[in-house]
């Protein structure tokens, strides 16, 4: 099994490679995900400030 | 057409000949960058031959994205593009002739000056010929395809930096084969396919670059 | 009325044109690819995980590059990603250049950071691979330098459309860019080919094999399906984004948006 991760000689290149591709992947995938959570909580703030404007007038 | 086309070459050269500094100052620039490298690296004769084509083509590269201010800038700030837009004659042939005039006065003298360049980075004979040769079929595409980036940035307060990002990518064939053609016919090889490759590039781009740029300064002028 | 308008409005008189116009609306975008995303999202996390560890534990050594070889798996697939990425942001911008079809722009836009992500990913992967292979990180082969480029005209569309304040006009210009840049593509590749077989002769060909091994050939295309569904699916993330918030003041985002409370 430890002989399979190390790759030959070539362990930590692979490795880093892969790990690599997960960080910048996830990342691109993750801050998308994340905008969309503060445009929801923004469009919110904003629409309960309109209907309170509103109810005022 | 004909009319409008030559009657703007002639406005735009007149217009250039009364601010001289458009034209000397890329000039001055292209000598002086040339002249860093001598100070830079070493003075000696082998090493500046093997880098000189490659230098004095960056040098003209950046000359060249250092005047496209000139190329637009004006008309767009006193409303003439926006009169050109409106005119009954195709915009692309009208950007044609404003580009034929921007490599008049930025290309052109380049080329002039280019042998005592080349003899100061120690090329041979033949090979100032080449670099005199590709500088007249590489500096009509640098113009061409810097009309397009220059018509996307236009309207932008700072778009000198933004140009040369958009621009320098779209050179490095022109550089590629340009040097190479240099130093090749330095030792005395081939150099037909590179000018052959030159010169389809800037019939490609006489075609195309016109078309592209008047889009461009549409959008950038709505 | 200008020309403009009239190309729009001849084209929502074609039926076909119309169904398009019809589903590239916002809320008919917002619902549908709502439904898709996590169908396309489980399906590339499946793909590209088995794909990895068939890459990984269970593609045969390479005879010559022994195990550092399964890099293959993530830079050859980033590297095409890279590439086709930016031929989906010239054609959606074009059709959103000729037709007006505001989804298009969006797409294109949102497409831009994924593939510089993608590009950079192919380059440092490809440069990790040579250190065993050349024994350097980086070495001016033909592939490597057109990375390089392509890198840069990701990076200078994104600094155009940054710096054009009004979206429409942004999207606009960054499309004609994007289709200079696509005619130029293979100018470049051909001259950096051309540029490199001179001056490296023929030193490593390490990245163009004559052929390649099914059993090395399948984790390939594994990973590069799940590559190409898992842009599908970030780049719907991110366009659902843009259009909501671009239509923050329609009725249907209020619905959405307080539905999500």
């Amino acid at each position: 099994m430890l002989e399979m991760l190390q790759m030959g000689k070539y362990g930590a290149y692979v490795w880093s490679s892969y790990g690599l591709a997960l960080f910048i992947m996830s990342y691109v995938a993750i801050k998308p995900l994340m905008d969309k959570k503060s445009i929801f909580k923004e469009l919110t703030m904003k629409y309960r400030r309109e209907a309170h404007t509103e109810e005022k007038q | 057409m004909y009319n409008a086309f030559f009657s703007l070459i002639k406005r735009d050269l007149r217009l250039a000949f009364r601010h001289k500094s458009e034209i000397l100052n890329p000039l001055f620039f292209f000598v002086i960058v040339v002249t860093l490298f001598p100070l830079g690296i070493s003075p000696e004769k082998q090493t500046l031959a093997e880098i000189g084509p490659g230098i004095i083509w960056v040098a003209a590269l950046l000359a060249s994205m250092l005047s496209f201010d000139s190329l637009f800038r004006s008309d767009f700030d006193d409303g003439t593009l926006e009169l050109m837009l409106l005119s009954e004659y195709p915009l692309s042939i009208l950007v044609l002739a404003k580009i034929i005039v921007h490599w008049l006065i930025t290309g052109f003298p380049i080329i002039i000056f280019s042998p005592l360049l080349g003899t100061v980075m120690f090329l041979s004979n033949d090979a100032i010929e080449t670099l005199m040769i590709t500088l007249l079929l590489g500096t009509p595409i640098l113009s061409l395809i810097g009309a397009i980036g220059m018509a996307l940035v236009v309207a932008l307060k700072r778009g000198g930096m933004l140009l040369s990002l958009l621009v320098l990518p779209l050179y490095i064939p022109v550089l590629i084969f340009s040097s190479n053609a240099v130093g090749s016919s330095m030792a005395g090889l081939s150099i037909s396919g590179q000018l052959y490759f030159l010169a389809a590039f800037l019939i490609f781009c006489i075609t195309l670059a016109p078309i592209a740029t008047s889009a461009a300064l549409r959008v950038s002028l709505e | 009325m200008n020309a403009v308008d009239k190309t729009k409005i001849k084209a929502k008189s074609n039926p076909v044109m119309k169904f398009i116009y019809h589903f590239a609306s916002p809320k008919h975008f917002y619902r549908i690819s709502g439904k898709l995303i996590p169908w396309l999202g489980w399906l590339a996390a499946i793909l590209i995980i088995v794909g990895s560890i068939d890459g990984l534990f269970f593609a045969p050594v390479d005879y010559q590059q022994g195990d550092s070889y399964r890099i293959i798996f993530v830079h050859v697939p980033a590297a095409w990603m890279s590439m086709f990425i930016y031929m989906v942001m010239a054609t959606a911008g074009a059709i959103g250049l000729i037709w007006k079809i505001k989804l298009a722009d969006v797409v294109a836009s949102s497409s831009a950071p994924i593939g510089a992500a993608f590009t950079f990913l192919a380059l440092v992967t490809g440069s990790i691979w040579g250190k065993p292979m050349w024994g350097a990180w980086w070495v001016w082969d033909a592939r490597l330098t057109a990375e390089l480029i392509l890198l840069f005209l990701y990076l200078g569309y994104m600094a155009l459309e940054a710096a054009i304040e009004d979206p429409r006009a942004a999207a606009r210009a960054c499309a004609i860019l994007a289709i200079v840049g696509v005619i130029n593509i293979p100018i470049i590749h051909y001259s950096v080919e051309w540029w490199n077989t001179l001056h490296q002769g023929a030193t490593v060909t390490k990245f163009d094999k004559p052929s390649i091994h099914v059993s090395m050939l399948i984790p390939l295309l594994l990973m590069a399906l799940g590559f190409k569904l898992y842009y599908a699916t970030v780049v719907l993330v991110r366009a659902r984004n843009k259009v909501l918030y671009a239509e923050q003041n329609n009725s249907w985002v209020k619905e959405i948006v307080n539905q999500n409370n």
